[in-house]
């Protein structure tokens, strides 16, 4: 199997997400017997496709424009279609991150093929390929194979694969090609005016050793200051779910998940968190996770290393009673 | 301006998922269906956008007769007419196939503007709002947290990961996909409930738009996934569980 891997970068820094795809490439390829080639696309980015090139891969395509130095979804499907018309791989392989939800459906049907994104893990049975995704917030999980002919469009979950498993080159470089890319002003239709942050996080989540985090399952925002309590008590820090913040009971920068941050304290004691798959990819490194949940078919107890099946409003302040009394 | 917003139904958050043997889908009978969420986010956006720039909003969705509760709901909140794309098996579409479908259904209304939820709380494809848009020739710009009417088009913010977000612009005709949480959806009120019942449905076949048949993609199966993780349930009384759970993270896992 022929694959071509599209590898992510903002402003010639590395979205190290392309690295985990990497791997599954990799891994990919051996099965199927066949070629990994990597793009990278964007202007001055010729160090990252040097930097590549030392990674076990029978090619690098680069694709340069002035045009590509910001990412738009015209200028980065219309340079996407070049490189898949003369690479003519089986399969593209994307990791799923915001940018690439923003424009691989499009660059799949531009081709009038299918895309199958966000999956977690493929099979590989009696010469097919089958991909895993999850479905209903990841209560279930889909195997999926594509029907018609190839090219197939394919995107990978932040943290299905293992990053540190990509392989270096055995013997020496991969070859990088240079690819021209023909694009004008005028087939670009949106236009990027300048990345910011919010105002600046009060918060780093990322350095709490402990987080309490709280989900749905809180019910009123009074309800919050229990979870606080708790934090305290551990010595932590009380973080959330999306809709938490969205309702504005926790500002956004306690958010956990894709869309917030994404964390690895060594303890996640989850509140009310159902476990939708945006929450899990930002959390699901944490040493140890536990997670009290009224429902027990809720997908954070698939991640969880200790699980409650009840009320976290009987539950939490039996915690924080016994908390207290230990440490007085 | 006139905004088409997509609004698709699924089943209700604390619905029990039972899975049809041998099917890609769950069983129907008894569990509740809603609104996706992501979706109310959109159609509230396409009502503020009515509100401050006047012209129409039409709520579209797809699937069986059910969803039709999903369009009276909009026409509650405020939306002023619905279009009802009828397919009882609407759950094995593809989506590209099922794009292709809202494309060529609302191809005809010229929407200056179509809004979609970020992606859908059941199959979670996270692909018909790009689509729509690569189908019907038009730009788009995904995950929006904020529109702003500037001359010729729309200046919007767009999120980006870990925090990041971007001002992108571009000209109307145009698809925007709506992140959770940029607005606070209204309710419908007993008037716009009143209202919603002299709004007119139509129906649209979606076998008669000629859309052909042609899969990219098939769900083999669904299944509840297995566990990569042991996980120990810690049970008892209230007292019991926060005493045996309080151990466990001090000695076992030594977290505590």
């Amino acid at each position: 199997m022929k694959i071509l891997l599209i590898t992510e970068q903002r402003e010639a820094k590395w979205n190290n997400v392309s690295f985990e795809t990497l791997a599954a490439a990799q891994q990919m390829v051996q099965q199927t017997s066949g070629t990994v080639a990597a793009a990278v696309i964007g202007a001055g980015v010729s160090s990252l496709a040097d930097e590549l090139a030392g990674f076990q891969l029978d090619e690098v395509l680069l694709a340069e424009h002035d045009l590509l130095g910001k990412y738009t979804p015209d200028g980065f499907s219309i340079a996407l279609g070049h490189i898949i018309d003369l690479a003519k791989p089986d399969l593209v392989l994307l990791p799923h991150t915001y940018q690439v939800r923003d424009f691989a459906p499009k660059l799949a049907a531009s081709m009038g093929q299918g895309m199958i994104g966000d999956c977690i893990a493929y099979r590989y049975e009696n010469g097919r390929l089958i991909f895993v995704r999850q479905m209903f917030q990841g209560r279930t999980a889909a195997d999926i194979v594509f029907t018609g002919d190839p090219p197939w469009v394919v995107s990978f979950q932040a943290g299905a694969f293992r990053a540190d498993l990509a392989a270096k080159h055995p013997s020496g470089r991969a070859p990088v090609k240079p690819i021209a890319v023909e694009l004008t002003p005028e087939q670009i239709r949106t236009k990027p005016l300048e990345l910011f942050r919010e105002a600046k996080q009060s918060v780093d989540l990322t350095q709490a050793p402990i987080l309490v985090s709280v989900g749905r399952g809180i019910k009123a925002p009074e309800n919050i200051a229990l979870a606080e309590k708790l934090a305290k008590l551990m010595g932590g820090e009380v973080s959330a779910s999306r809709p938490i913040c969205d309702e504005g009971w926790l500002p956004m920068d306690r958010q956990i998940g894709s869309s917030g941050q994404t964390v690895a304290p060594k303890l996640y004691l989850a509140l009310g968190i159902s476990g939708a798959i945006q929450h899990v990819v930002g959390m699901k490194a944490s040493r140890t996770i536990a997670a009290i949940n009224k429902d027990q078919k809720a997908p954070i107890f698939e991640v969880a290393d200790y699980g409650v099946v009840g009320d976290l409003f009987e539950i939490v302040p039996a915690l924080i009673e016994q908390l207290e009394k230990s440490q007085q | 301006m006139k905004i088409g917003v997509c609004v698709k139904q699924v089943p209700a958050k604390d619905a029990p998922l039972a899975i049809v043997d041998g099917s890609a889908w769950i069983r129907e009978a008894d569990i509740g269906f809603e609104t996706n969420e992501p979706d109310t986010y959109a159609l509230e956006e396409a009502l503020r956008l009515k509100e401050k720039h006047n012209g129409e909003v039409v709520a579209i969705s797809m699937g069986p007769e059910r969803v039709k509760q999903t369009i009276k709901e909009a026409l509650a909140k405020g939306a002023d007419r619905g279009i009802h794309i009828f397919d009882a098996e609407f759950f094995k579409l593809d989506p590209l196939s099922s794009a292709r479908s809202l494309a060529a259904a609302i191809q005809p209304e010229n929407f200056d503007l179509i809004l979609t939820g970020l992606q859908s709380d059941d199959q979670g494809f996270g692909q018909t709002g790009v689509l729509l848009a690569e189908i019907l020739g038009r730009p788009h710009a995904t995950i929006i947290m904020a529109i702003e009417a500037i001359d010729g088009g729309l200046k919007l913010k767009r999120e980006l990961e870990a925090g990041w977000f971007q001002w992108v612009e571009l000209a109307l005709p145009a698809v925007l996909t709506i992140q959770s949480g940029i607005n606070k959806p209204r309710y419908a009120t007993l008037k716009g409930i009143m209202a919603a019942k002299k709004k007119e449905i139509a129906t649209i076949e979606r076998k008669s738009l000629g859309v052909p048949d042609s899969p990219t993609q098939h769900i083999e199966r669904i299944y509840i996934p297995q566990k990569n993780k042991k996980t120990e349930f810690i049970t008892g009384q209230p007292k019991e569980i926060a005493a045996k759970l309080i151990e466990k993270l001090k000695h076992e896992a030594r977290v505590l």
